[in-house]
């Protein structure tokens, strides 16, 4: 048996994969019946539906006349410098304030391309720092500390 | 006469100030977007959401983000034409001749082309919706929770058939979707469902965290790898007037699309996209000169852009009249609404019709602001596509960050894209199309709680689905589609149809 489409093969595995987790979940909740559903009843279901598929796109996976060349690589330093520039803006933004949010975003994930360089990206920053505080700040008066929180005490 | 009364009130809300205002804000962005690569108008409405909650009028939200959604259809076909790329999935078969035209020093007859044809269909669906909506209002009423129940499964198995790749997969998609749906609490039992323990998660995943994460993150990372190659036009855009043939070969396509366009508009999950591939297949086929297809026929912009136009508008009618969301845009429209506490569905039209009627007309007034606005900006246009992507994502992603924030003055939301950008990632990957996995996410709690009624009443008995004359319709038309993609010869066109987008 050799695998004639790994990018099925990927989906037909996380497809059974998350059947499962929600099948299984599901039992903690009562089932109740069709008349009666309780909170288990409709996820279970549909649970199942999902492992099924999940195994038909599995097992077409192995089937010759769906061959296809396989994905390319994971960019993992896309995705790490990306998703990490996200998270760091999560995670500062309500002890740092915004400025500093604003800046580990911009610069992490310029770092992600080639072609960028320090002297645009801190250009960047600074009118999209401008843009932020100008229209989300004032203009739309979201909640956010702009400055760190030692600088205004 | 009831429309033109109706139209009057409408027009008395789309032509106050304040909603002239915002009509042409989200137009203007909606075109801006359209013609910025990496950002599509499903984040774009994700990421401005949180700004209608400050909107006194819930019309005034609604109107802003209509003109995004069809302002980005018309930037996208801007640089279709311009640069021979599709700014938006619907645009792609006007990169096929419109570009074309350019090339041969057209650009700008191409452009007015598609923007004149833009609006002639607009006008007719602007009608179309003021003349159909309220009849077919009435026959929602009719509706019960097993006919609701049948058209949702209707709904999700479009978005199946009209998913590229494998139908299977995208099967899929819509069953993951709805059990993401699942996750929160459930409104019968007030169980905490599969939250993993997480205090955030009782209260459900936002819509608009999936839809940044997967089209708008996931998009960015895959775009890393991606080197532009533009060919941008040089020589400057002048001589917009089409000439005699141009219309006599034009005029007729663009009737012909906006026809075809307002009635595949108003499937479930279909709109701009199906309605401009069908429109250029149509031209092409009757077309007495089918050899200049691909070489700068005019039909081949006017028809499709027509088609496009028509589609986008008319999949706002089962949206007002059933309250029930046919592409994930109008998804947010329903959740736009619901901010504003207005139940979407047949009542609508009654309880708000200055809402209801006010962003009818305003999508027509939006329609004239862009034939006003596109053909004088196009200069302006074309300095933005300059713009390298470099400056672009980080900008996009700070402001989907902060549009993920102000969704509940949050954090957690903004962390919550994380996840779903992976996920975004691997399917793009994988060839899982993302698009019906978010009709699934929107209609899963919807359909357990009209499952959940229709079994109710029939006392646990499965067959009320079928003994209901409309509920069976329905799902018997379902059950058609999918038998009618599976069959070899219609599977073959359909990977054909589709083999022109991105990849």
């Amino acid at each position: 048996m050799k695998i004639q489409n790994r990018r099925d093969f990927n989906a037909g595995l996380m497809f059974l994969g998350i059947g499962l987790f929600f099948g299984v979940y599901s039992m903690d909740y009562s089932l109740g019946t069709a008349t009666r559903m309780g909170p288990g009843y409709f996820p279970l279901m549909l649970a199942v539906i999902m492992g099924v598929l999940g195994l038909i796109v599995l097992v077409m996976s192995f089937m010759p006349a769906d061959a296809q060349e396989p994905p390319g690589p994971t960019d993992w330093r896309g995705v790490g410098l990306i998703l990490l520039s996200v998270l760091l803006f999560g995670l500062l933004l309500p002890f740092t304030g915004f400025l500093i949010a604003v800046l580990a975003l911009v610069f992490l994930a310029a770092v992600a391309s080639d072609e960028s360089n320090m002297k645009e990206t801190a250009l960047l920053a600074i009118g999209l720092l401008i843009m932020g505080v100008g229209v989300f700040g004032y203009g739309l008066e979201l909640q956010f500390p702009v400055l760190p929180p030692i600088f205004t005490r | 006469m009831d429309l033109l009364a109706n139209l009057a009130l409408g027009a008395a809300t789309a032509f106050t100030l304040d909603n002239l205002f915002y009509c042409f804000i989200g137009v203007l962005l909606g075109t801006l977007i359209g013609v910025l690569p990496g950002i599509g108008p499903l984040a774009t409405i994700a990421m401005l959401l949180p700004i209608t909650y400050k909107m006194a009028d819930p019309s005034t939200a609604l109107i802003m983000l209509a003109g995004i959604y069809y302002g980005s259809q018309y930037g996208g076909s801007t640089t279709a034409i311009l640069v021979n790329l599709p700014g938006e999935s619907a645009s792609v078969v006007t990169t096929l001749d419109g570009y074309q035209m350019a090339r041969r020093g057209r650009a700008g007859v191409a452009l007015a082309t598609a923007a004149l044809a833009s609006f002639f269909a607009g006008t007719v669906a602007t009608f179309l919706i003021a003349a159909f909506a309220p009849p077919l209002a009435e026959v929602a009423f009719k509706f019960g929770p097993a006919e609701y129940f049948s058209l949702m499964v209707l709904g999700l198995i479009a978005a199946v058939v009209l998913a590229h790749g494998s139908i299977i997969k995208a099967l899929g998609m819509v069953v993951l979707g709805l059990l993401l749906g699942m996750i929160g609490t459930d409104v019968n039992s007030g169980t905490a469902r599969f939250t993993l323990g997480i205090p955030e998660l009782s209260d459900g995943i936002e819509f608009a965290v999936i839809a940044m994460g997967m089209f708008g993150f996931a998009e960015i990372i895959y775009n890393l790898k991606q080197t532009e190659a533009r060919d941008l036009l040089k020589e400057k855009v002048t001589n917009y007037m089409p000439n005699k043939e141009d219309w006599r070969r034009g005029g007729p396509a663009a009737i012909r699309g906006t026809a075809l366009g307002s009635l595949l508009g108003i499937l479930p999950g279909g709109g701009a996209i199906l309605s401009s591939f069908s429109s250029y297949a149509i031209e092409k086929k009757i077309s007495k000169r089918p050899d200049q297809f691909g070489k700068g026929a005019i039909e081949g912009v006017a028809g499709p852009e027509a088609a496009n136009n028509a589609g986008a508008q008319t999949s706002f009618i089962p949206m007002l009249t059933l309250g029930i969301p046919t592409t994930p845009v109008m998804a947010l429209m329903i959740a736009a609404m619901m901010i504003h506490n207005i139940q979407p569905g047949p009542q609508v039209m009654t309880s708000n019709p200055t809402l209801f009627w006010g962003l009818i007309v305003s999508m027509w007034v939006g329609n004239l602001l862009l034939v006003i606005l596109n053909l004088p900006l196009i200069g302006l246009w074309i300095k933005l596509l300059q713009v390298p992507y470099r400056f672009l994502y980080p900008a996009i992603l700070l402001f989907c960050c902060i549009g993920a924030y102000s969704l509940n003055n949050n954090v957690w939301d903004v962390l919550m894209t994380i996840p779903f950008a992976i996920m975004g990632y691997y399917f793009k990957k994988w060839h899982c199309e993302p698009a019906p996995l978010l009709m699934g996410f929107i209609l899963g709690e919807l359909m357990e709680e009209y499952l959940r009624r229709a079994l109710t009443i029939s006392r646990g008995n499965w067959s009320v689905f079928i003994d209901r004359p409309l509920s069976a319709a329905l799902l018997a038309t379902a059950v058609l589609l999918l038998i009618i993609v599976a069959l070899p010869f219609i599977r073959k066109k359909r990977d054909e149809a589709f083999s022109g987008e991105d990849d």
